[in-house]
């Protein structure tokens, strides 16, 4: 018998997040017309059109737009829904949302929890890929019962649109089933970086860096690369770049096709977020750094001595593929 | 105020890891240390009871007896008691069934409100303080960078990848911090001597009432199969004079069609 899988979409101000269409199209390609989309959210028509290009069938809940809501106020509707209805797994991205919405729907439905699947497979049952504690262990696992959640990590899966559009099914959420107590009090934005995630070039700084005016050599690096900046922990605590920049197990998952590192040593912690890069190039003075086993290339040597150059020499390289 | 830290035990990630014939961890082959980012909690912790006297700080964990060693640092730095759920028949729990375990825990204890790190380094799944919140049917507030308490409300600022924010939520409630709480505090000696003779409150599974599944037996998942991960090519290795490793980056990029 066919299976239903549901994926709870993340959306933010009406968009859906950059994980959600690889998730989506993940579990179009596990039940195939057993494929549904979920997005709760306020002004969310168009984030629910654009799911709707990857799966058959979409449940777009409306909530008031004049009111905040965090993930876990509203599990208790998307729980209500899956009682109803009956899907046999639902996946979530492994964003900060899908995370605190999977855990609020495990308590609600009681309903195992797989995470940070890296890929899924369902024939008799569904079976999830992972990376467990360190990144060089691959772990297969599955629910001992014929329902469960997977969190999926951002990026382990592209996105590929379905041949034919879905459908899009419209619920008011109802205000017994949209009981946040969570209240916004100030929301400040601010000019941000670019996103790492999504990035096809990633330049990450880490501790090695030694001082926020020596960061300046791998914010030019990522320049004259047209990619974004990243940051291990050590380098967020420093107060280099922002913690939206982190890369790693409490950061950011990245999945770009270059990915350098300078000055990070190649901690477990970080390359939990940077292991599926395509090439990773590292530069880092210690020669015995975990990075030295990892990268594709790795340059034993000072970053001062090594990086003004190598962005004078890509500035020049440039130029001349430009010029043929 | 009373203020119940969830911190969990965690395999000690500058070791080796080994598993277990059924494919669970083996933990015992791990010097077990507080979970990194519940560390930030108590931090959070310690700083609010600094700023509201008579605050009083639990820790709360669910984890075999012996890695109690890993935990007492909690108490050396400032926390008041420890409560620590341990039961054979809990080996193996999955994240619900851990989940129902701690709110069954903290349905027995009082509190106002209960802090914990946004994730583990070990399971790294970051969806059991929400899982609490929800048993509990309290807020739950995720990736705190500070936190304050004002007129029976907890207020807490994070960011955003665009900005930050402040939220607001009523007491009793349940947060997640991140490392943005800030630096940490470390025992001083008179600390340490201090909780090395001290014993966390021990509850087995009968003393609590546990709703839903719990244990081992009842885990809602199951390892298949553990396997090293597919090798990556071998590292070339680049060191020597600047120029010619300058040079040989811009070929390896170029080769690879990197440069833009």
């Amino acid at each position: 018998m066919n299976k239903t899988v549901w994926v709870i979409a993340d959306v933010s101000e009406g968009g859906l997040v950059s994980s959600s269409p690889g998730v989506a199209t993940l579990a179009r390609e596990l039940a195939g017309d057993g494929a549904a989309g979920i997005i709760v959210a306020a002004n969310a028509t168009g984030a629910a059109a654009e799911l709707a290009t990857y799966v058959p069938h979409i449940i777009l809940g409306r909530v008031p737009a004049d009111e905040y809501f965090t993930p876990s106020a509203v599990a208790p509707f998307i729980a209500r829904l899956v009682r109803e209805r009956r899907p046999d797994y639902l996946l979530v991205p492994g964003t900060p949302t899908g995370r605190e919405l999977a855990g609020a729907l495990s308590a609600l439905l009681q309903w195992g929890v797989l995470a940070n699947a890296t890929g899924v497979s369902l024939d008799e049952r569904l079976v999830v890929r992972s990376v467990v504690f360190r990144t060089d262990l691959n772990v297969r696992s599955a629910f001992t019962s014929d329902h469960g959640i997977v969190t999926v990590q951002p990026h382990a899966v592209g996105p590929s649109v379905a041949a034919v559009t879905g459908d899009v099914e419209e619920i008011d959420v109802p205000a017994a089933e949209r009981t946040s107590l969570v209240r916004r009090s100030e929301l400040v934005r601010e000019e941000a970086p670019a996103p790492v995630e999504g990035a096809r070039v990633v330049v990450a700084g880490g501790a090695g860096v030694g001082s926020r005016e020596a960061w300046a050599v791998v914010e030019s690096l990522a320049a004259v690369l047209d990619g974004a900046v990243g940051a291990s922990r050590p380098a967020v605590d420093n107060g280099w770049a922002p913690y939206s920049q982190q890369i790693g197990q409490t950061g950011k998952i990245v999945r770009p096709d270059l990915y350098i590192a300078l000055g990070i040593s190649g901690e477990v912690q970080h390359r939990v977020g940077m292991r599926m890069s395509k090439t990773v190039v590292v530069v880092d003075k210690d020669p015995d750094a975990p990075f030295a086993r990892f990268a594709d290339l790795f340059v034993h040597a000072d970053l001062a001595e090594i990086v003004p150059p190598l962005i004078e020499q890509l500035r020049i390289a440039r130029e001349k593929g430009g010029q043929s | 105020m009373r203020v119940v830290v969830l911190t969990k035990p965690v395999p000690d990630t500058s070791g080796d890891e080994s598993f277990e014939a059924d494919l669970t961890l083996d933990r015992a082959s791990l010097a077990p240390v507080i979970n990194p980012n519940d560390e930030y909690a108590l931090e959070a912790a310690l700083r609010l009871a600094e700023t509201m006297p008579g605050t009083e700080i639990t820790l709360l964990t669910m984890a075999p007896a012996e890695s109690w060693a890993g935990l007492s640092k909690g108490l050396a730095v400032g926390a008041n008691q420890a409560v620590m759920v341990t039961d054979p028949a809990l080996e193996g729990s999955c994240i619900v069934g851990t989940a129902n375990v701690l709110a069954a825990a903290l349905r027995k204890l009082e509190f106002d409100l209960i802090l914990a790190g946004t994730d583990t380094p070990d399971g790294r799944a970051g969806v059991v303080c929400s899982a609490v919140a929800a048993l509990l049917q309290i807020p739950f507030i995720s990736h705190a960078g500070s936190i304050d308490v004002r007129d029976d409300r907890v207020v807490v600022s994070r960011t955003r990848d665009d900005g930050h924010e402040t939220l607001d939520a009523p007491l009793p409630a349940v947060v997640a911090v991140t490392q943005q709480i800030g630096d940490l505090r470390y025992p001083n000696l008179r600390g340490i001597m201090a909780a090395r003779s001290r014993r966390p409150t021990s509850w087995s599974l009968a003393d609590l009432d546990v709703a839903g599944a719990a244990g081992g037996a009842a885990a809602t998942t199951a390892t298949l199969h553990v396997e090293p991960c597919e090798i990556r090519t071998p590292t070339r290795v680049v060191r020597g004079d600047a120029d010619a490793a300058v040079h040989e980056i811009v070929a390896f990029l170029a080769d690879r069609r990197l440069i833009p």
